[in-house]
């Protein structure tokens, strides 16, 4: 098993955070893991992505070059990002920033409104977790669970009641399924 | 076994100093490596130790200097361009045998380069980097887990050696997060005696002193040799390499720190496609580990470096092998990363290339 992942977004979307939170929770279900962030001039607003691998085996280049998923975040991503998707790979596309459609036919594609699904949660914050749920439930490649069970690990000041609604998010992305 | 923990590359190498009882650290920010300075700001308080952000590069290895002087483990960190602002004080903590650790976590260069992970100081690393006849000692890591647990053997041989260390890792090793296992274990400084050379309070014992400066004729030379004779016993106990699938290898890939990583990577598309490659990694870059490769030499013919700058420890391969196989290189310098499928494709045509000239000469 072998999942390579890139999430790209604006800096402030929760970009590092998500990446972080699936590397933690891939190897608290025993899976090899690396998460590699890009780190230039990096600010809220500007442009943010990360490389996550969750695998089997050791991971050799913790840098996803032909990811199996990319989640775009904002506009600007989709163009960076959907060119390497590996064929066949997994396209999510927050569509509520994202008003582009994927132009590619060889891959999935999953739109998620991440930013709607979490205003009606309460905290618009959280729309990272309604796209990383949608990633574990889509590709199978961790459970809604482990990214739960990661989530005080990662962020160890988060209230309790914070801790629910992220994982409220999580299972709300959840519910999208490919067509 | 304890839980692991994910950590990021430079966060594990300050955690893993602290541990192997780092007690000062002096250094100035710069990226990539400005995790460890930070960790070390809160991390050295709660164990009693000091921290210091110097108004320079200079002045914090001078600060190491200075603290090393006293015999207390210590250790600065930055990354290329700040290294090379450092060099001449290691160059005169070589001089003055003082034990230190020195990191550099490297970027693009010459120059100011950029922010992106490389290997263009191999040369700077391994040769001395400043001035005068001196080694440093040098590890360069390839996972988290060894950032973790390489200053621990630093300290171990640097102060048993009374040489300056380095690790030179890469922006790759330094920002990447990993699953990390501490297994040195963490040094209780009580049980370390201190060194009898080290500075402090004198209550009437010998006078000692720590300096790099031998005027009077021939006392220079005489200091050099006999630190020469502590480099050769580096470099006859002090090895360290990993191989990987080298048993039924046809050719052996070079390489260390991210660049071994992406090695793994393209020697298992080359396995895919029946080619037999193997890696061979110096975890030691100097003392390099030329015994071993010259004896690889006697089943295996073809070395294929694969590094992240200009190619610079293709040399060190060369001066190993001195002609006993053929020597190549793959490298790509700039701060860019090489790619397993670039390497894998470079091995099908070494190999190839190989092939045909023994079906030529048949």
């Amino acid at each position: 098993m072998y999942q390579g992942i890139r999430i790209s977004g604006f800096g402030g979307q929760g970009v590092i955070s998500a990446g972080v939170l699936l590397a933690q929770a891939g190897m608290m279900e025993g899976k090899e893991v690396s998460f590699f962030p890009s780190y230039g001039a990096e600010m809220r607003g500007g442009t943010a992505n990360c490389s996550v691998v969750v695998a089997s085996d050791e991971v050799s280049t913790p840098i996803v070059t032909t990811p199996d998923t990319v989640i775009v975040l904002n506009e600007p991503s989709l163009a960076k990002f959907e060119p390497m998707v590996k064929p066949g790979g997994l396209l999510i596309i927050n569509s509520s920033l994202v008003n582009s459609k994927a132009a590619r036919k060889d891959i999935n594609v999953l739109y998620v409104p991440c930013n709607e699904i979490a205003g009606e949660l309460g905290n618009t914050k959280v729309m990272n977790m309604v796209a990383i749920g949608a990633f574990a439930a889509a590709t199978g490649a961790m459970s809604i669970d482990a990214i739960a069970r990661a989530l005080p690990k990662v962020y160890k000041k988060l209230k309790p009641e914070v801790i629910e609604l992220n994982i409220k998010a999580l299972q709300r992305g959840a519910e999208f399924k490919l067509n | 076994m304890a839980e692991k923990k994910l950590m990021k590359g430079n966060e594990a190498l300050a955690e893993g100093a602290v541990r192997a009882g780092c007690r000062f650290f002096a250094g100035y920010p710069i990226t990539p490596q400005n995790e460890i300075p930070e960790y070390m700001s809160w991390r050295l308080p709660q164990v009693g130790g000091t921290f210091v952000q110097s108004e320079s590069e200079v002045s914090a290895i001078n600060m190491v200097y200075g603290a090393a002087a006293t015999g207390v483990r210590c250790m600065t960190s930055s990354s290329s361009p700040g290294i090379s602002l450092k060099q001449e004080g290691i160059s005169y903590c070589a001089g003055a045998d003082l034990p230190s650790l020195v990191v550099n976590v490297m970027r693009g260069g010459p120059g100011l380069g950029n922010i992106a992970g490389a290997q263009g100081d191999y040369w700077q690393a391994t040769r001395g980097g400043g001035h005068g006849d001196y080694r440093t000692f040098v590890m360069a890591p390839s996972s988290v887990s060894e950032m973790a647990n390489f200053p621990d053997k630093c300290f171990e041989v640097a102060f048993k050696y009374r040489v300056p260390a380095m690790i030179l890792a890469d922006g790759l090793i330094g920002q990447m997060m990993e699953p990390v296992d501490f297994t040195r274990p963490e040094i209780d400084l009580r049980t370390i005696p201190e060194p009898a050379w080290a500075l402090g309070v004198n209550n009437g014992r010998e006078k000692r002193m720590i300096k790099s400066l031998y005027i009077n004729e021939g006392c220079l030379e005489k200091t050099v040799i006999e630190r020469v004779k502590r480099y050769k016993q580096i470099e006859e106990s002090e090895v360290l390499y990993e191989e990987k699938m080298l048993e039924d290898a046809e050719l052996a890939l070079v390489a260390y720190g991210i660049s071994a990583r992406v090695s793994v990577a393209a020697m298992k598309l080359a396995r895919a496609k029946g080619i037999k490659v193997g890696l061979f990694r110096p975890i030691t870059l100097w003392p390099y580990p030329k015994k071993r490769l010259l004896e690889l030499s006697d089943r295996i013919k073809k070395f294929l470096a694969v590094e992240m700058n200009l190619g610079q420890m293709v040399d060190d391969v060369r001066l190993s092998l001195n002609g006993a196989a053929e020597v190549y290189l793959h490298s790509k310098p700039g701060g860019s990363l090489i790619s397993a499928e670039e390497v894998c494709a470079t091995i099908e045509s070494v190999v190839k290339k190989g092939a045909k000239e023994y079906a030529a000469a048949k």
